[in-house]
């Protein structure tokens, strides 16, 4: 059979954001299904390491596990992926996990991704609307077009177009595949139209699309297949227009 | 103002508070993004009627009532139902992506316990886009000024002054735990449901109900505990058990086992009129009695099959999506083309936070809404109906608030500043205190094996002996955890620390479910006792209202609002 025993995980640690990273590795018995979350609370219960001695338990973050929320992204075999939906099967008998690499470490594999927030504010990520009140229903939406903006709205900002970026990190501010997606989504609805070009001019500026290698890396590694080149050139398309004008007339 | 929670629930009380001219406070354990109500997969009710059906809010209403067993609150439901279709068009203008009709409508899909198409959604994450779209908003009062979002902070406790008046709260920050007073003149609780007590359930694991029992240890009542609904098909799994959303058999998918080699539709038979959307329940406990009682789960296993590979592939992708891929990449099998082997799941808490008919708690100036209060789906809760209760008490609360603070004499601003440095060290010195332990215990073995007992004794079946017993071990457990160490001795990012804090809570709001089940001698919605099967409105046609002592929580009964329909028979 080939039986796994134990799964031996080594989890790149530390102690706080200026403190230096250190690996230890724990060793896990291994059951069918298991996933990588199961692994880390496996640490939880016993914080040791693999040769016995005593630690402190492994800081990560998760909620949903069902691959919907997002919290649990962290750098797992060198991929950046959602840790509840990695299932430890295909990934060998000794896996490596680190904190995603582009956003400041906390502790452990927590990271803050906060500046991911900060870009939907930048790029004013919403339909404005008169009010909560009721005024009535919305604009009728082509069926073809609604199953278009779906994907693009299932984005759930996890980050992992930006960890694989290589203009992210560079300094620049870049604010990546996710932020120019949701671009396009408000930009494509009825309502959200409306406000298509102050989205546009934040995304000429500083940190904006400029800044895009076409490195294409992003949409391989985004986990719910959003086609994030796809949108970076309507995007780009869209800014193009406006530069000459055409957009607004 | 001051919203504790970052779900739809609380979101839509922000967004309202900041319409209304407030300065808010959002606090919330995660980025609102993350919050559990993106696990909502099937949709969302409202009767729009746009299917020539004949449908309306009253027949909601009717329903709603009939599914909970009488036990919700008449007048909210009413006020519910009625709003809904606004509800709908309120997010449809804000960019959810609903489902369309050919023409260009928002389409709606048929769920348990009606026989019309009622419910809204957009593919299967609806709870999801639904609080995209709302995050979406509050974004839009943050950049405004009228909105500071909290995110990664941590309720600890509430404040109330000397005569019993709620004047904000103390919460921690997650990464560097520093204590802070947010003083209010009102705040809204939107603090979710408490399935972590269970170990394993649908929930998220940021759905531990410790807000909630840290407000019920403070004084706030808590009501109906005792109604948990078991959804009827999960993915049963060793980190938790994962929804296969109702909206399955909504478009058409079918439970069945083998009888004598050869299919069995079990609800089909037993259910006529309703088949595979008769009310959670009752499909939870058809399928504990096929799989427990007749013996005939899958290969002898507490496993049925959740069948939809007879329905065409297309419609699956444009309406079912999000969940098959779950299953897909959980389980590596294509349920396009095998059946999903499931079973029933602790899902959704009916009882919560005691609130009046407008959202407030027993302590004036603290205000509840969303799951973690208690009003709005009786003994049993329809399913999209969450949502919905979600926004309605969300926008309900925020209206009640905006009246109160109205009316109040003296703001939060009044106290001295002492009152709120005093609360801050307590909260300082629970955290060293629990630095302090360094006994033999760990506490996140404690929360499985209350997550044990809580599974075994107090879901679908219950026992009076088995409950006592419960209630039994949680007390034995609440001492153990006294005696348990964390091995961390930081206070930066220090999770085993805040983890012990909510098992805390955890374990007293265990107790309330507990208790409030052994006194309920009756069934009446997910509370079924085989020793009293049936319902007994002459003696529990009542609330549940469970307040602390130091010596465990006390129980006594209220009379619920009928003042619109008389209680039937709940026959399907």
């Amino acid at each position: 059979m080939g039986e796994k025993k134990t799964v031996r995980l080594k989890v790149k640690r530390q102690e706080g954001p200026k403190a230096k990273p250190y690996w230890e590795a724990f060793d896990i018995p291994y059951r069918p299904y298991m996933n990588v979350i199961i692994c880390l609370k496996e640490i939880q219960k016993n914080p040791r390491t693999f040769d016995g001695r005593k630690t402190s338990p492994v800081a990560w973050e998760s909620s949903c596990l069902e691959e919907v929320c997002g919290i649990c992204t962290m750098v797992i075999n060198g991929k950046a992926r959602q840790a509840c939906s990695a299932l430890v099967d295909p990934l060998g008998e000794e896996i490596t996990i680190e904190p995603m690499r582009k956003f400041p470490v906390v502790r452990d594999l927590v990271v803050d991704r906060a500046v991911l927030f900060e870009n939907l504010k930048k790029v004013r990520a919403w339909v404005s609307i008169d009010g909560t009140h009721a005024i009535g229903p919305g604009p009728r939406v082509n069926p073809e077009q609604q199953q278009k903006d779906y994907v693009l709205s299932t984005c759930f900002s996890c980050g992992c177009c930006l960890d694989v970026c290589p203009q992210v990190g560079e300094g620049t501010g870049f604010m990546g595949a996710m932020t120019i997606s949701q671009v396009r989504l408000f930009n494509d609805h009825p309502l959200g139209k409306m406000n298509a070009g102050e989205r546009l001019e934040a995304l000429m500026g500083p940190g904006g699309i400029e800044d895009c290698g076409n490195s294409q890396n992003c949409v391989k590694a985004c986990p719910k297949n959003i086609p994030l080149v796809t949108s970076i050139a309507e995007v780009n398309r869209q800014i193009t227009k406006k530069i000459f004008g055409f957009l607004g007339k | 103002m001051v919203v504790v929670g970052g779900g739809l629930a609380g979101l839509m009380a922000a967004i309202r508070l900041a319409e209304g001219g407030h300065q808010v406070d959002l606090l919330s354990m995660v980025p609102c993004k993350r919050s559990h109500s993106v696990c909502a997969q099937g949709g969302i009710n409202a009767s729009v009627n746009t299917k020539g059906e004949g449908d309306s809010p009253r027949i909601h209403f009717e329903e709603t009532l009939l599914g909970g067993d009488f036990l919700a609150n008449q007048t909210m439901v009413m006020e519910m139902c009625e709003n809904a279709p606004n509800f709908i068009y309120m997010l449809d203008r804000m960019g959810v992506q609903f489902n369309r009709t050919a023409e260009g409508l928002i389409d709606f899909r048929r769920f348990g316990g009606t026989r019309f198409h009622r419910t809204a959604f957009a593919g299967a994450t609806t709870g999801q886009q639904i609080l995209y779209a709302l995050d979406e908003q509050v974004r839009r009062w943050e950049v405004e000024g009228r909105v500071r979002r909290f995110e990664g902070w941590e309720f600890l406790s509430a404040l109330i002054d000397e005569g019993g008046v709620g004047r904000g709260v103390v919460a921690m920050d997650l990464h560097n735990f520093e204590i802070r007073a947010f003083r209010a003149d009102a705040v809204i609780f939107a603090t979710g449901g408490p399935g972590m007590i269970y170990g394993r359930s649908t929930n998220s694991m940021i759905c531990t109900g410790s807000a909630a029992g840290a407000l019920f240890r403070q004084g706030v009542w808590y009501a109906n505990g005792e109604f948990i609904q078991v959804h009827p098909t999960a993915i049963a799994g060793e980190d938790k058990n994962r929804l296969i959303s109702e909206a399955v058999r909504g478009e058409g998918g079918r439970l069945w086992t083998y009888k004598d080699g050869k299919r069995w539709y079990f609800l089909e038979e037993w259910y006529p009129k309703y088949g595979n959307l008769v009310p959670r329940d009752i499909a939870s406990r058809a399928i504990f009695k096929v799989c427990r009682e007749l013996k005939l789960g899958v290969e002898g296993q507490d496993v049925v099959y959740l069948d939809i590979s007879h329905v065409d592939k297309k419609l699956l992708h444009e309406r079912l999506s999000g969940i098959l891929e779950i299953y897909e990449k959980f389980m590596n099998e294509d349920p396009t083309k095998v059946p999903m082997r499931v079973f029933p799941s602790v899902h959704y808490s009916m009882g919560g936070i005691y609130i009046d008919q407008k959202h407030m708690t027993n302590v004036p100036g603290l205000l509840a809404a969303g799951e973690c209060d208690y009003q709005y789906h009786g003994a049993n809760r329809l399913g999209a109906n969450s949502l919905l209760s979600c926004i309605q008490g969300g926008q309900a609360a925020a209206k009640r608030a905006q009246e109160y603070v109205q009316g109040l004499e003296k703001g939060a601003e009044s106290l001295g500043a002492k009152f709120f440095e005093d609360q801050i060290r307590k909260e300082e010195a629970a955290n060293d205190e629990i630095l302090r332990r360094h006994g033999k215990e760990n506490p996140y073995q404690l929360w499985e094996e209350m997550g044990r007992i809580m599974t075994d004794n107090v879901t679908v079946v219950r026992y009076n002996s088995k409950l006592e017993e419960a209630d039994r071990v949680l007390q034995e457990l609440t001492r153990r955890l006294k005696d348990a160490s964390i091995t961390d001795g930081s206070k930066w990012t220090n999770q085993a620390l805040v983890f012990t804090r909510q098992l805390e809570n955890m374990l007293e709001l265990a107790r309330v479910i507990t208790l409030g089940a052994l006194r309920r001698d009756e069934s009446r919605g997910a509370h079924y006792k085989p020793d009293f099967p049936n319902r007994d409105d002459a003696n529990w046609l009542k609330t549940t209202v469970a307040r602390y002592t130091p010596k465990g929580p006390e129980l006594s009964y209220e009379a619920v609002d009928t003042s619109l329909i008389q209680p039937r028979e709940r026959k399907y």
